[in-house]
Protein backbone atom coordinates (compact mmCIF):
# COMPACT_ATOMS: atom_id res chain seq x y z
CA UNK A 1 0.00 0.00 0.00
CA UNK A 2 1.61 3.55 -1.41
CA UNK A 3 1.67 6.10 1.71
CA UNK A 4 -1.19 8.66 1.48
CA UNK A 5 -0.49 11.75 -0.86
CA UNK A 6 0.99 15.12 0.80
CA UNK A 7 -1.13 17.21 -1.52
CA UNK A 8 -3.70 16.60 -3.96
CA UNK A 9 -2.01 18.33 -6.56
CA UNK A 10 1.85 19.42 -7.45
CA UNK A 11 2.34 22.09 -9.87
CA UNK A 12 6.12 22.38 -10.86
CA UNK A 13 6.74 25.59 -12.10
CA UNK A 14 5.96 29.07 -10.76
CA UNK A 15 5.03 30.92 -13.98
CA UNK A 16 1.93 31.72 -15.88
CA UNK A 17 0.63 28.17 -16.73
CA UNK A 18 2.24 26.81 -13.07
CA UNK A 19 0.44 29.56 -11.44
CA UNK A 20 -2.81 30.44 -12.94
CA UNK A 21 -3.38 25.87 -12.80
CA UNK A 22 -2.31 26.41 -9.04
CA UNK A 23 -4.65 28.94 -8.26
CA UNK A 24 -7.90 27.41 -10.38
CA UNK A 25 -7.02 24.21 -8.47
CA UNK A 26 -6.97 25.49 -4.84
CA UNK A 27 -10.43 27.93 -5.91
CA UNK A 28 -12.26 24.51 -6.20
CA UNK A 29 -11.13 23.56 -2.58
CA UNK A 30 -7.57 21.20 -3.66
CA UNK A 31 -4.73 20.79 -1.52
CA UNK A 32 -2.22 22.21 -3.68
CA UNK A 33 1.65 22.84 -3.74
CA UNK A 34 3.46 25.13 -6.10
CA UNK A 35 7.07 23.84 -6.45
CA UNK A 36 9.71 26.50 -7.96
CA UNK A 37 13.41 26.22 -8.07
CA UNK A 38 14.03 30.28 -8.30
CA UNK A 39 14.45 32.18 -5.02
CA UNK A 40 11.16 33.41 -5.60
CA UNK A 41 7.99 33.13 -8.07
CA UNK A 42 8.82 34.81 -11.18
CA UNK A 43 13.00 35.10 -10.34
CA UNK A 44 13.95 32.34 -13.27
CA UNK A 45 11.18 33.72 -15.95
CA UNK A 46 11.97 35.98 -18.35
CA UNK A 47 9.57 36.85 -21.95
CA UNK A 48 9.53 39.10 -24.70
CA UNK A 49 7.09 40.68 -22.72
CA UNK A 50 3.68 41.10 -24.20
CA UNK A 51 0.88 39.35 -22.75
CA UNK A 52 -2.43 38.95 -24.93
CA UNK A 53 -4.27 38.80 -21.68
CA UNK A 54 -8.28 38.41 -22.78
CA UNK A 55 -7.77 34.85 -20.64
CA UNK A 56 -5.82 35.76 -17.60
CA UNK A 57 -8.78 38.70 -16.93
CA UNK A 58 -11.10 35.70 -17.23
CA UNK A 59 -9.13 34.38 -14.30
CA UNK A 60 -8.36 37.06 -12.45
CA UNK A 61 -11.49 40.16 -13.06
CA UNK A 62 -9.26 42.76 -11.52
CA UNK A 63 -5.58 41.69 -13.76
CA UNK A 64 -5.88 45.03 -15.38
CA UNK A 65 -6.18 46.96 -12.75
CA UNK A 66 -4.38 44.95 -10.01
CA UNK A 67 -1.55 42.91 -11.42
CA UNK A 68 1.88 44.90 -12.12
CA UNK A 69 1.26 45.63 -15.77
CA UNK A 70 3.49 47.60 -17.52
CA UNK A 71 1.32 49.45 -20.46
CA UNK A 72 -1.80 48.80 -22.76
CA UNK A 73 -0.46 47.75 -26.30
CA UNK A 74 -2.73 49.78 -28.57
CA UNK A 75 0.24 50.40 -31.27
CA UNK A 76 1.65 48.06 -33.32
CA UNK A 77 4.54 47.84 -35.39
CA UNK A 78 6.19 45.14 -38.08
CA UNK A 79 9.11 46.19 -40.00
CA UNK A 80 11.10 44.45 -42.54
CA UNK A 81 14.41 44.79 -41.33
CA UNK A 82 17.68 45.71 -43.56
CA UNK A 83 21.07 46.77 -42.88
CA UNK A 84 21.01 50.38 -43.82
CA UNK A 85 16.80 50.67 -44.76
CA UNK A 86 13.74 49.57 -43.33
CA UNK A 87 9.97 49.26 -44.47
CA UNK A 88 7.48 49.05 -41.60
CA UNK A 89 3.79 48.56 -41.08
CA UNK A 90 2.43 50.95 -38.42
CA UNK A 91 -0.91 49.96 -37.01
CA UNK A 92 -2.33 51.98 -33.97
CA UNK A 93 -6.14 51.63 -32.50
CA UNK A 94 -7.73 52.51 -29.50
CA UNK A 95 -10.13 49.49 -29.59
CA UNK A 96 -6.89 47.88 -28.48
CA UNK A 97 -5.94 49.93 -25.31
CA UNK A 98 -10.23 49.79 -24.80
CA UNK A 99 -10.24 46.49 -24.59
CA UNK A 100 -7.41 45.56 -22.71
CA UNK A 101 -6.37 42.92 -25.23
CA UNK A 102 -2.61 43.03 -24.68
CA UNK A 103 0.13 44.14 -21.81
CA UNK A 104 3.68 44.14 -21.59
CA UNK A 105 4.89 42.73 -18.44
CA UNK A 106 8.30 42.15 -16.61
CA UNK A 107 8.18 38.70 -15.56
CA UNK A 108 9.70 38.65 -12.01
CA UNK A 109 6.88 40.90 -11.17
CA UNK A 110 3.80 39.81 -12.84
CA UNK A 111 4.65 35.94 -11.52
CA UNK A 112 5.13 36.92 -7.91
CA UNK A 113 1.89 38.46 -8.30
CA UNK A 114 0.44 35.52 -9.24
CA UNK A 115 2.06 33.37 -6.66
CA UNK A 116 0.76 36.13 -4.53
CA UNK A 117 -3.12 35.38 -5.51
CA UNK A 118 -2.21 31.46 -5.32
CA UNK A 119 -1.32 32.04 -1.69
CA UNK A 120 -4.43 33.49 -1.26
CA UNK A 121 -6.79 31.01 -1.85
CA UNK A 122 -4.21 28.39 -0.04
CA UNK A 123 -1.97 27.51 -2.21
CA UNK A 124 1.47 26.18 -0.36
CA UNK A 125 4.14 28.17 -2.61
CA UNK A 126 7.60 26.64 -2.13
CA UNK A 127 10.45 28.37 -3.40
CA UNK A 128 14.20 27.77 -3.79
CA UNK A 129 12.77 24.20 -4.11
CA UNK A 130 14.43 22.44 -7.43
CA UNK A 131 12.71 18.93 -8.67
CA UNK A 132 15.25 16.30 -9.67
CA UNK A 133 12.48 13.79 -11.26
CA UNK A 134 9.34 12.16 -10.67
CA UNK A 135 8.12 9.25 -8.58
CA UNK A 136 6.72 6.61 -10.88
CA UNK A 137 5.13 3.90 -9.61
CA UNK A 138 3.54 0.94 -11.63
CA UNK A 139 3.42 3.77 -14.46
CA UNK A 140 1.50 6.21 -12.48
CA UNK A 141 3.26 9.36 -11.56
CA UNK A 142 2.68 9.74 -7.51
CA UNK A 143 4.74 12.94 -6.67
CA UNK A 144 8.60 14.18 -7.28
CA UNK A 145 11.57 13.97 -6.27
CA UNK A 146 13.77 16.83 -4.60
CA UNK A 147 17.66 16.02 -3.26
CA UNK A 148 16.52 13.23 -0.80
CA UNK A 149 13.05 14.38 -0.61
CA UNK A 150 9.75 13.30 -1.96
CA UNK A 151 6.72 14.69 -2.09
CA UNK A 152 3.48 12.36 -2.98
CA UNK A 153 0.10 13.55 -4.81
CA UNK A 154 -3.00 11.97 -6.91
CA UNK A 155 -1.87 14.40 -10.05
CA UNK A 156 1.72 16.07 -10.69
CA UNK A 157 1.37 19.26 -13.15
CA UNK A 158 4.30 20.08 -14.90
CA UNK A 159 4.50 23.65 -15.73
CA UNK A 160 8.43 23.53 -16.04
CA UNK A 161 9.23 25.47 -19.04
CA UNK A 162 10.35 25.26 -22.63
CA UNK A 163 12.98 22.87 -21.07
CA UNK A 164 10.86 20.77 -19.27
CA UNK A 165 13.16 17.97 -17.69
CA UNK A 166 9.93 16.62 -16.29
CA UNK A 167 8.89 15.72 -20.13
CA UNK A 168 12.33 14.64 -21.24
CA UNK A 169 13.09 12.40 -18.33
CA UNK A 170 9.59 11.28 -18.74
CA UNK A 171 9.90 10.66 -22.27
CA UNK A 172 6.95 12.02 -22.96
CA UNK A 173 8.76 14.64 -25.55
CA UNK A 174 10.78 13.28 -28.03
CA UNK A 175 14.44 16.25 -28.16
CA UNK A 176 13.51 19.15 -29.70
CA UNK A 177 15.13 19.68 -33.39
CA UNK A 178 17.18 23.04 -34.02
CA UNK A 179 14.18 24.50 -36.61
CA UNK A 180 11.81 23.82 -33.73
CA UNK A 181 13.90 26.65 -30.96
CA UNK A 182 14.73 30.13 -30.92
CA UNK A 183 17.11 31.76 -28.42
CA UNK A 184 15.43 35.03 -26.81
CA UNK A 185 17.82 37.50 -26.05
CA UNK A 186 16.75 40.40 -23.93
CA UNK A 187 18.57 43.78 -22.96
CA UNK A 188 16.01 46.15 -20.00
CA UNK A 189 17.04 49.46 -21.23
CA UNK A 190 16.37 52.60 -19.08
CA UNK A 191 16.12 56.56 -20.59
CA UNK A 192 16.43 59.45 -19.19
CA UNK A 193 13.40 60.75 -17.63
CA UNK A 194 10.52 61.75 -20.11
CA UNK A 195 12.51 60.44 -23.27
CA UNK A 196 10.56 57.23 -23.19
CA UNK A 197 7.47 59.43 -23.92
CA UNK A 198 9.06 61.44 -26.24
CA UNK A 199 10.92 59.10 -28.50
CA UNK A 200 8.05 56.63 -28.66
CA UNK A 201 4.61 59.03 -28.48
CA UNK A 202 3.31 57.60 -25.93
CA UNK A 203 1.55 58.99 -22.60
CA UNK A 204 -0.33 57.23 -20.03
CA UNK A 205 -0.58 53.72 -19.90
CA UNK A 206 -0.38 53.57 -23.82
CA UNK A 207 1.99 51.78 -24.97
CA UNK A 208 3.58 50.38 -28.70
CA UNK A 209 5.32 47.38 -29.61
CA UNK A 210 7.87 46.62 -32.97
CA UNK A 211 8.32 43.28 -33.95
CA UNK A 212 11.18 43.03 -36.71
CA UNK A 213 11.55 40.84 -39.89
CA UNK A 214 14.98 40.47 -39.90
CA UNK A 215 17.61 42.25 -37.68
CA UNK A 216 20.04 44.24 -40.11
CA UNK A 217 23.27 42.84 -38.92
CA UNK A 218 25.01 41.77 -42.41
CA UNK A 219 22.28 39.65 -43.32
CA UNK A 220 21.59 38.36 -39.72
CA UNK A 221 20.40 34.90 -39.88
CA UNK A 222 17.60 32.61 -41.31
CA UNK A 223 14.87 32.65 -38.70
CA UNK A 224 16.11 35.95 -37.06
CA UNK A 225 13.68 38.84 -36.04
CA UNK A 226 13.74 41.89 -33.38
CA UNK A 227 11.30 43.58 -30.79
CA UNK A 228 10.68 46.49 -28.65
CA UNK A 229 8.33 46.94 -26.24
CA UNK A 230 7.27 49.96 -24.10
CA UNK A 231 7.43 49.14 -20.33
CA UNK A 232 6.08 51.82 -17.68
CA UNK A 233 10.05 53.25 -17.38
CA UNK A 234 11.76 50.63 -19.06
CA UNK A 235 12.28 49.51 -22.85
CA UNK A 236 12.46 45.54 -23.74
CA UNK A 237 14.64 44.89 -26.60
CA UNK A 238 16.11 41.52 -28.21
CA UNK A 239 16.69 39.22 -30.59
CA UNK A 240 15.14 36.44 -31.63
CA UNK A 241 17.10 33.68 -33.34
CA UNK A 242 15.95 30.50 -34.62
CA UNK A 243 18.68 27.71 -33.59
CA UNK A 244 18.99 26.44 -36.85
CA UNK A 245 19.86 29.98 -38.47
CA UNK A 246 22.04 30.66 -35.46
CA UNK A 247 24.18 27.57 -36.19
CA UNK A 248 24.36 27.56 -40.01
CA UNK A 249 25.63 31.73 -39.98
CA UNK A 250 27.90 30.62 -37.05
CA UNK A 251 27.98 34.24 -36.00
CA UNK A 252 27.78 35.07 -32.80
CA UNK A 253 24.56 35.73 -30.74
CA UNK A 254 25.83 38.46 -28.85
CA UNK A 255 27.40 39.93 -31.99
CA UNK A 256 24.11 40.08 -33.86
CA UNK A 257 22.20 41.65 -30.83
CA UNK A 258 25.15 44.48 -30.60
CA UNK A 259 24.49 44.81 -34.22
CA UNK A 260 20.18 44.89 -34.07
CA UNK A 261 21.10 47.49 -30.92
CA UNK A 262 23.38 50.09 -33.39
CA UNK A 263 20.97 49.82 -36.29
CA UNK A 264 20.27 53.15 -37.31
CA UNK A 265 16.25 52.62 -36.37
CA UNK A 266 16.68 50.89 -33.13
CA UNK A 267 19.28 53.55 -32.37
CA UNK A 268 16.76 56.54 -32.94
CA UNK A 269 14.61 54.90 -29.93
CA UNK A 270 17.57 53.92 -27.48
CA UNK A 271 20.66 55.67 -27.86
CA UNK A 272 22.14 56.99 -24.23
CA UNK A 273 20.31 54.08 -22.54
CA UNK A 274 21.33 52.54 -20.14
CA UNK A 275 21.34 48.61 -19.03
CA UNK A 276 19.12 47.67 -16.60
CA UNK A 277 18.95 43.72 -16.67
CA UNK A 278 20.56 41.25 -19.75
CA UNK A 279 18.70 37.34 -20.07
CA UNK A 280 17.78 35.54 -22.39
CA UNK A 281 15.71 32.21 -22.64
CA UNK A 282 14.53 30.00 -25.37
CA UNK A 283 11.51 29.84 -27.34
CA UNK A 284 9.40 26.90 -28.90
CA UNK A 285 9.09 27.68 -32.75
CA UNK A 286 7.19 24.46 -33.89
CA UNK A 287 3.87 25.27 -33.05
CA UNK A 288 1.58 22.16 -33.49
CA UNK A 289 4.19 20.09 -34.44
CA UNK A 290 6.03 20.05 -31.22
CA UNK A 291 3.27 19.48 -29.40
CA UNK A 292 4.04 16.28 -27.08
CA UNK A 293 2.18 14.03 -25.26
CA UNK A 294 0.39 16.55 -22.64
CA UNK A 295 -1.53 13.72 -20.36
CA UNK A 296 0.14 10.44 -18.64
CA UNK A 297 -0.74 8.23 -15.81
CA UNK A 298 -1.25 10.71 -12.99
CA UNK A 299 0.73 13.75 -15.21
CA UNK A 300 -0.71 16.52 -16.86
CA UNK A 301 1.77 19.26 -18.94
CA UNK A 302 0.84 22.70 -19.72
CA UNK A 303 2.43 26.00 -20.93
CA UNK A 304 5.79 25.92 -22.55
CA UNK A 305 6.50 22.57 -21.24
CA UNK A 306 3.42 21.17 -23.56
CA UNK A 307 5.31 23.00 -25.90
CA UNK A 308 2.08 26.17 -26.73
CA UNK A 309 4.34 29.05 -28.49
CA UNK A 310 2.63 30.24 -31.16
CA UNK A 311 4.86 32.17 -33.92
CA UNK A 312 2.27 34.00 -36.50
CA UNK A 313 5.18 36.52 -38.03
CA UNK A 314 3.00 39.24 -36.12
CA UNK A 315 2.01 38.23 -33.07
CA UNK A 316 4.31 36.16 -30.70
CA UNK A 317 2.63 34.12 -27.87
CA UNK A 318 3.02 32.14 -25.21
CA UNK A 319 1.78 33.44 -21.80
CA UNK A 320 -1.78 33.27 -22.99
CA UNK A 321 -1.93 29.70 -24.68
CA UNK A 322 -0.46 28.92 -20.75
CA UNK A 323 -3.20 30.54 -19.47
CA UNK A 324 -5.38 29.18 -21.44
CA UNK A 325 -3.78 25.28 -21.40
CA UNK A 326 -4.16 25.66 -17.12
CA UNK A 327 -8.04 26.86 -17.73
CA UNK A 328 -8.55 23.17 -19.73
CA UNK A 329 -6.56 21.58 -17.28
CA UNK A 330 -7.57 22.54 -13.61
CA UNK A 331 -11.36 21.71 -14.66
CA UNK A 332 -10.01 18.16 -15.83
CA UNK A 333 -7.77 17.41 -12.81
CA UNK A 334 -10.75 18.10 -10.36
CA UNK A 335 -12.84 15.82 -12.05
CA UNK A 336 -10.07 12.57 -12.28
CA UNK A 337 -9.54 13.63 -8.26
CA UNK A 338 -13.27 13.50 -7.67
CA UNK A 339 -14.04 10.55 -9.09
CA UNK A 340 -11.18 9.12 -7.77
CA UNK A 341 -9.49 7.63 -11.72
CA UNK A 342 -6.38 9.74 -11.97
CA UNK A 343 -4.67 7.41 -14.87
CA UNK A 344 -4.83 9.20 -18.20
CA UNK A 345 -8.19 7.90 -19.48
CA UNK A 346 -9.59 9.84 -16.30
CA UNK A 347 -7.42 13.09 -17.02
CA UNK A 348 -8.14 12.72 -20.45
CA UNK A 349 -10.82 15.81 -20.57
CA UNK A 350 -8.20 17.73 -20.09
CA UNK A 351 -6.98 16.99 -24.36
CA UNK A 352 -10.84 18.09 -24.99
CA UNK A 353 -11.17 20.68 -23.20
CA UNK A 354 -7.54 22.46 -24.86
CA UNK A 355 -8.94 21.24 -28.45
CA UNK A 356 -12.23 23.07 -27.87
CA UNK A 357 -10.47 25.77 -26.26
CA UNK A 358 -8.71 28.67 -28.07
CA UNK A 359 -5.55 27.20 -27.52
CA UNK A 360 -6.11 24.07 -29.64
CA UNK A 361 -7.87 25.82 -32.31
CA UNK A 362 -5.18 28.91 -32.78
CA UNK A 363 -2.11 26.16 -32.54
CA UNK A 364 -4.13 24.39 -35.43
CA UNK A 365 -5.25 27.04 -37.16
CA UNK A 366 -1.24 28.43 -37.42
CA UNK A 367 0.15 25.14 -38.00
CA UNK A 368 1.57 26.15 -40.75
CA UNK A 369 3.01 29.20 -39.76
CA UNK A 370 6.95 27.76 -38.51
CA UNK A 371 6.75 26.33 -42.12
CA UNK A 372 6.37 29.75 -43.78
CA UNK A 373 8.17 31.10 -41.50
CA UNK A 374 11.74 28.90 -42.31
CA UNK A 375 10.91 30.71 -45.86
CA UNK A 376 14.91 32.30 -45.56
CA UNK A 377 13.33 35.04 -48.68
CA UNK A 378 11.52 36.68 -45.37
CA UNK A 379 14.73 37.56 -43.68
CA UNK A 380 16.77 38.55 -46.66
CA UNK A 381 15.21 39.34 -50.21
CA UNK A 382 11.71 40.60 -49.38
CA UNK A 383 12.67 43.27 -47.07
CA UNK A 384 15.04 44.78 -50.15
CA UNK A 385 12.39 44.12 -52.40
CA UNK A 386 10.16 46.62 -50.28
CA UNK A 387 12.66 48.95 -49.57
CA UNK A 388 13.41 49.04 -53.49
CA UNK A 389 10.30 49.72 -54.47
CA UNK A 390 9.92 52.30 -52.03
CA UNK A 391 13.14 53.89 -53.23
CA UNK A 392 11.84 53.49 -57.19
CA UNK A 393 8.82 55.97 -55.50
CA UNK A 394 10.95 58.13 -53.51
CA UNK A 395 14.47 58.43 -54.51
CA UNK A 396 13.75 61.38 -56.72
CA UNK A 397 16.77 62.26 -58.94
CA UNK A 398 15.61 64.14 -61.96
CA UNK A 399 15.42 60.59 -64.06
CA UNK A 400 11.44 60.19 -64.94
CA UNK A 401 9.56 58.19 -62.46
CA UNK A 402 7.76 54.83 -63.02
CA UNK A 403 4.17 53.84 -61.79
CA UNK A 404 4.07 52.29 -58.43
CA UNK A 405 3.30 48.68 -60.38
CA UNK A 406 6.33 49.24 -63.08
CA UNK A 407 8.65 50.50 -60.30
CA UNK A 408 7.30 47.21 -58.23
CA UNK A 409 8.04 45.16 -61.64
CA UNK A 410 11.49 46.88 -62.03
CA UNK A 411 12.69 46.18 -58.42
CA UNK A 412 11.39 42.56 -58.80
CA UNK A 413 13.41 41.63 -61.34
CA UNK A 414 16.35 43.65 -59.86
CA UNK A 415 16.25 41.22 -56.84
CA UNK A 416 16.23 38.01 -59.03
CA UNK A 417 13.29 36.46 -56.90
CA UNK A 418 11.34 36.08 -59.99
CA UNK A 419 7.22 36.32 -60.02
CA UNK A 420 6.41 33.23 -59.31
CA UNK A 421 8.45 32.50 -56.15
CA UNK A 422 7.07 35.59 -54.67
CA UNK A 423 3.36 34.55 -55.67
CA UNK A 424 4.05 30.94 -54.20
CA UNK A 425 5.41 32.32 -51.08
CA UNK A 426 2.79 35.19 -50.87
CA UNK A 427 -0.48 32.39 -51.08
CA UNK A 428 1.90 30.42 -48.79
CA UNK A 429 1.63 33.12 -46.08
CA UNK A 430 -1.54 34.48 -46.23
CA UNK A 431 -2.89 30.98 -46.19
CA UNK A 432 -0.14 30.21 -42.86
CA UNK A 433 -0.59 33.43 -40.82
CA UNK B 1 23.78 52.31 -29.02
CA UNK B 2 26.29 49.86 -28.05
CA UNK B 3 25.58 47.88 -24.74
CA UNK B 4 29.00 47.12 -22.61
CA UNK B 5 31.00 44.14 -22.35
CA UNK B 6 29.30 40.86 -21.76
CA UNK B 7 30.72 40.37 -18.32
CA UNK B 8 29.65 43.87 -17.56
CA UNK B 9 26.16 43.64 -18.59
CA UNK B 10 25.95 40.32 -16.36
CA UNK B 11 27.26 42.51 -13.52
CA UNK B 12 23.88 44.34 -13.72
CA UNK B 13 22.28 41.11 -12.62
CA UNK B 14 22.32 39.45 -9.30
CA UNK B 15 23.05 35.96 -9.13
CA UNK B 16 23.22 33.15 -6.29
CA UNK B 17 26.58 31.20 -7.17
CA UNK B 18 26.80 27.99 -6.06
CA UNK B 19 30.30 27.54 -4.88
CA UNK B 20 29.75 23.49 -4.49
CA UNK B 21 28.73 21.94 -7.56
CA UNK B 22 29.03 23.25 -11.19
CA UNK B 23 25.34 22.30 -13.43
CA UNK B 24 27.63 22.33 -16.79
CA UNK B 25 29.81 19.51 -17.53
CA UNK B 26 31.65 19.21 -20.54
CA UNK B 27 33.20 15.95 -22.62
CA UNK B 28 35.86 17.70 -24.01
CA UNK B 29 37.01 14.66 -26.33
CA UNK B 30 33.48 14.69 -27.75
CA UNK B 31 32.57 18.48 -27.59
CA UNK B 32 35.60 19.13 -30.36
CA UNK B 33 35.01 16.11 -32.43
CA UNK B 34 31.57 17.03 -33.10
CA UNK B 35 32.22 20.61 -33.31
CA UNK B 36 29.74 21.44 -30.63
CA UNK B 37 32.68 23.47 -29.22
CA UNK B 38 32.87 26.10 -31.59
CA UNK B 39 29.08 25.99 -31.62
CA UNK B 40 27.95 26.98 -28.15
CA UNK B 41 31.21 29.13 -27.63
CA UNK B 42 29.31 30.95 -30.45
CA UNK B 43 25.68 30.91 -29.76
CA UNK B 44 26.21 30.94 -25.52
CA UNK B 45 24.60 34.87 -24.83
CA UNK B 46 26.25 34.74 -21.74
CA UNK B 47 29.35 33.74 -22.49
CA UNK B 48 30.05 31.35 -20.71
CA UNK B 49 32.30 28.83 -22.46
CA UNK B 50 35.23 30.10 -24.44
CA UNK B 51 38.71 27.73 -25.73
CA UNK B 52 41.73 27.87 -23.43
CA UNK B 53 45.18 27.96 -24.51
CA UNK B 54 44.57 24.03 -24.31
CA UNK B 55 42.05 23.87 -26.76
CA UNK B 56 39.58 22.85 -24.08
CA UNK B 57 36.20 24.39 -23.40
CA UNK B 58 36.26 25.89 -20.21
CA UNK B 59 33.14 27.08 -18.80
CA UNK B 60 32.08 30.21 -16.58
CA UNK B 61 28.89 28.36 -15.50
CA UNK B 62 28.35 31.36 -12.83
CA UNK B 63 27.76 33.96 -15.87
CA UNK B 64 24.83 30.72 -16.95
CA UNK B 65 21.54 32.89 -17.99
CA UNK B 66 20.00 28.57 -17.79
CA UNK B 67 18.55 29.29 -21.64
CA UNK B 68 19.09 26.04 -22.67
CA UNK B 69 20.81 26.95 -25.87
CA UNK B 70 23.69 25.57 -25.67
CA UNK B 71 22.16 21.94 -24.52
CA UNK B 72 19.93 22.09 -27.77
CA UNK B 73 22.87 22.77 -30.26
CA UNK B 74 25.69 20.57 -28.61
CA UNK B 75 25.99 16.93 -29.51
CA UNK B 76 23.96 14.65 -27.57
CA UNK B 77 26.32 13.20 -24.81
CA UNK B 78 29.33 16.21 -25.65
CA UNK B 79 27.54 18.20 -22.91
CA UNK B 80 25.72 17.51 -19.26
CA UNK B 81 23.52 20.63 -18.54
CA UNK B 82 21.18 20.97 -15.94
CA UNK B 83 19.35 24.00 -14.04
CA UNK B 84 21.73 24.65 -10.89
CA UNK B 85 20.30 23.90 -7.67
CA UNK B 86 17.35 25.15 -6.04
CA UNK B 87 17.22 28.57 -5.39
CA UNK B 88 21.21 29.24 -7.00
CA UNK B 89 21.90 30.86 -10.50
CA UNK B 90 20.71 33.67 -11.86
CA UNK B 91 17.81 35.62 -10.28
CA UNK B 92 15.87 37.82 -12.64
CA UNK B 93 14.43 41.20 -10.56
CA UNK B 94 12.36 42.41 -13.72
CA UNK B 95 12.77 39.62 -16.62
Amino acid sequence: MSPEPDFDVIVVGAGVAGTVTAYLLAQQGLEVVLIERGESAGSKNLSGGIMYCRAMTQVFPNFLTEAPIERRIDRNQMCFMNDDSWFMIDYGDERLHSGGTAVTVLRAHIDAWLAEQCENVGVTVMPGVKVDGLLIENGQVVGVRAGEDELRSRVTVAADGVNSFICRDAGLRPRQKLDQLAVGVKALLKLPDGELESRFGVSDDHGVAMATVGVGAGGGANGAGGFMYTNRETISIGLVLRLDGLVETKKRTIDLFDQFLAHPLIDSYVHGAELVEYGCHLINEGGWDMVGQIVHNGLVVVGDAAGFTLNTGLTVRGMDLATGSAQAAAPAIVQAIKSGDVSAAGLASYTANLDRSFVGQDMKTYAKAPQFLETDRMYNEYGKLLTDVMYRTYGLDTTPRQHLLAAARGALKASGLGLLTVAKDGLKGVRAL
Amino acid sequence: MKLPEVSDRLSGNRFVLDEEESHIEVNQALIKSTGSADRIIAACPARVYSKGPDGDVQVEYAACLECGTCFAIATPGSLSWHYPRGGYGVQFRDG
